[in-house]
């Protein structure tokens, strides 16, 4: 069973969203579900600081020894902040995949839609695994 | 459903990531796959290889049968040896690509792809009809297990008493591992010293715990097919579907030498191979390093000056090199500027020898 935190969202897309509860910026990395059915990540592309998202865009990639996968913008609004650790050493994603790996900050313009409580991305994640 | 090897259990008790491959459900990996990589160039990995097939051609005419069958000269193998060889179809399309050992002189061993084992079996019986020979199936038999790495021979020479020292590259011999009766084969698909060993069924769960024990002061890690394929890519070896398949003949690979023309007897496919024996191939296999990071994959298009020269292969990060590489089939003489189009960016690839990695003996 992956560790799924309960002070995050989520979306289908296995990525966390952190920092809802305020509405200003958010950050935003992959689960450890994710990490754990990638393998070894060793490359990650994210979006440019100043880029302009919506909702579902995709915005950047992480690829593993098997497989490449897009990251999709959870929210709206403005890439503030990207992780240039996790771009330098990938296996942040694998080792810490809601601490050191996380992957860029949004500063959110309107209410993101239809994303997981804990309980859902669970069930979700219970139901692939 | 996929079919287990006689090893699931012991997969799943060590959390491996279990996937289907040609049917089979097979681990994936164990744990991390780098480390798993890793553990093979420096120490040692233990594989479960029980999806592969091994077909027998046993009787008095079984070498001249095989000669007739396959593309190499297997009657004039010394009892003992192995050699890498191909199945071609009359067009000289390669239909897999083989070992096969000589245990004694009427009795053969051909193991076979996973994907492909029971269409060889059907096609070697067909083609042994002629001859004094009997061709069997036994692959739900055997299973296999692979110690693999610089390591390896330290690790096996604890459990038996086979003279291991004189064992050459491509040789098999029979003797006991940890009390089991095994086929000891100087053999792999990794670029490191390592063996092959096959067991009956019943016995690999007991070598599987006795080779881990073993290998533990060593370094030896359960390694799964995820490491196994970057292993093989770095060491330039081909996989039946990615750099083989029926629309290539083994020239189109590269891989002419394994066609023996001077071997009595006509053998299926050659007269197409020798039709195209001289001929330069509209596309060559090359080893590419990517410049950046991005990892060209299996399909994706090799371009120059944005027009399509070739197609890549097999791809993944090599451990080893520190950069993502490719095998891929790109047209003769574009050698330079090459690009793939990885997602519709054209990533800087430069074209080097192979293969990417070659172990200090």
């Amino acid at each position: 069973m992956s560790n799924i935190p309960d002070d995050l969202s989520y979306t289908k897309e296995h990525e966390w969203v952190a920092g809802l509860d305020d509405g200003l910026t958010v950050t935003v990395g992959v689960t450890a579900f994710a990490a754990d059915a990638l393998g070894d990540v060793v490359y990650v592309q994210l979006p440019d600081v100043g880029a302009s998202v919506a909702q579902g865009d995709s915005v950047g990639e992480v690829e593993s020894t098997k497989s490449v996968n897009e990251i999709y913008a959870p929210v709206g609004g403005e890439v503030v902040e990207v992780n240039q650790n996790v771009v330098d050493d990938p296996s942040l994603v694998n080792s810490d995949p809601y601490g050191e790996g996380w992957m860029f900050r949004v500063r959110m313009e309107g209410d993101p839609e239809d994303l997981l409580s804990p309980a859902e991305y669970t069930a979700l994640t219970s139901g692939e695994s | 459903m996929s079919r287990p090897t006689p090893l699931r259990d012991i997969h799943e008790s060590l959390g491996a990531t279990l996937t289907d491959f040609a049917g089979w459900l097979m681990p994936l990996r164990y744990g991390s796959e780098s480390a798993e990589h890793r553990a093979v160039r420096e120490a040692a990995g233990l594989f479960d290889l029980s999806h592969m097939g091994e077909i027998f051609v046993t009787g008095p005419q079984a070498g001249e049968a095989l000669d007739h069958a396959l593309v190499g000269h297997l009657s004039a193998l010394v009892p003992g040896r192995a050699r890498y060889t191909m199945i071609v179809n009359e067009r000289g399309g390669v239909l897999d690509d083989l070992i096969v050992y000589r245990l004694g002189d009427e009795e053969f061993m051909v193991v076979a792809n996973a994907s492909n084992y029971e269409m060889v079996a059907v096609e070697l019986k067909e083609r042994a009809k002629a001859y004094d020979a009997v061709v069997e199936d036994r692959s739900d038999q055997y299973a296999l297990i692979a110690v693999q790495g610089p390591r390896a021979q330290e690790i096996l020479s604890t459990l038996t008493d086979a003279d291991l020292d004189t064992l050459k590259y491509y040789a098999g011999l029979p003797g006991l591992v940890d009390g089991r009766r095994a086929l000891i084969a100087r053999t792999g698909y990794t670029g490191e010293d390592g063996f092959e060993l096959f067991v009956a069924n019943q016995d690999a769960v007991p070598l599987w715990h006795a080779i881990t024990a073993a290998g533990e002061p060593f370094g030896l890690k359960p390694a799964g097919l995820s490491s196994r394929d970057t292993l093989r890519l770095e060491a330039g070896m081909p996989l039946y579907g990615n750099e083989l398949s029926a629309e290539l003949t083994p020239f189109d690979a590269g891989l002419g030498r394994v066609v023996k023309f001077d071997k009595p007897g006509d053998f299926v496919g050659r007269s197409a191979l020798e039709a195209v024996k001289d001929d330069t191939p509209r596309r060559r296999l090359v080893g590419l390093v990517a410049r950046g990071r991005r990892v060209p994959r299996h399909g994706y298009p090799v371009t120059k000056d944005g027009a399509v020269v070739g197609e890549v292969t097999s791809g993944a990060p090599s451990q080893s090199l520190g950069k993502p590489i490719a095998m891929a089939y790109v047209d003769t003489g574009a050698d330079s500027g090459l690009a793939v189009d990885i997602r519709g960016s054209q990533e800087p690839m430069d074209v080097v020898e192979l293969p990417f990695y070659r172990r200090n003996k």
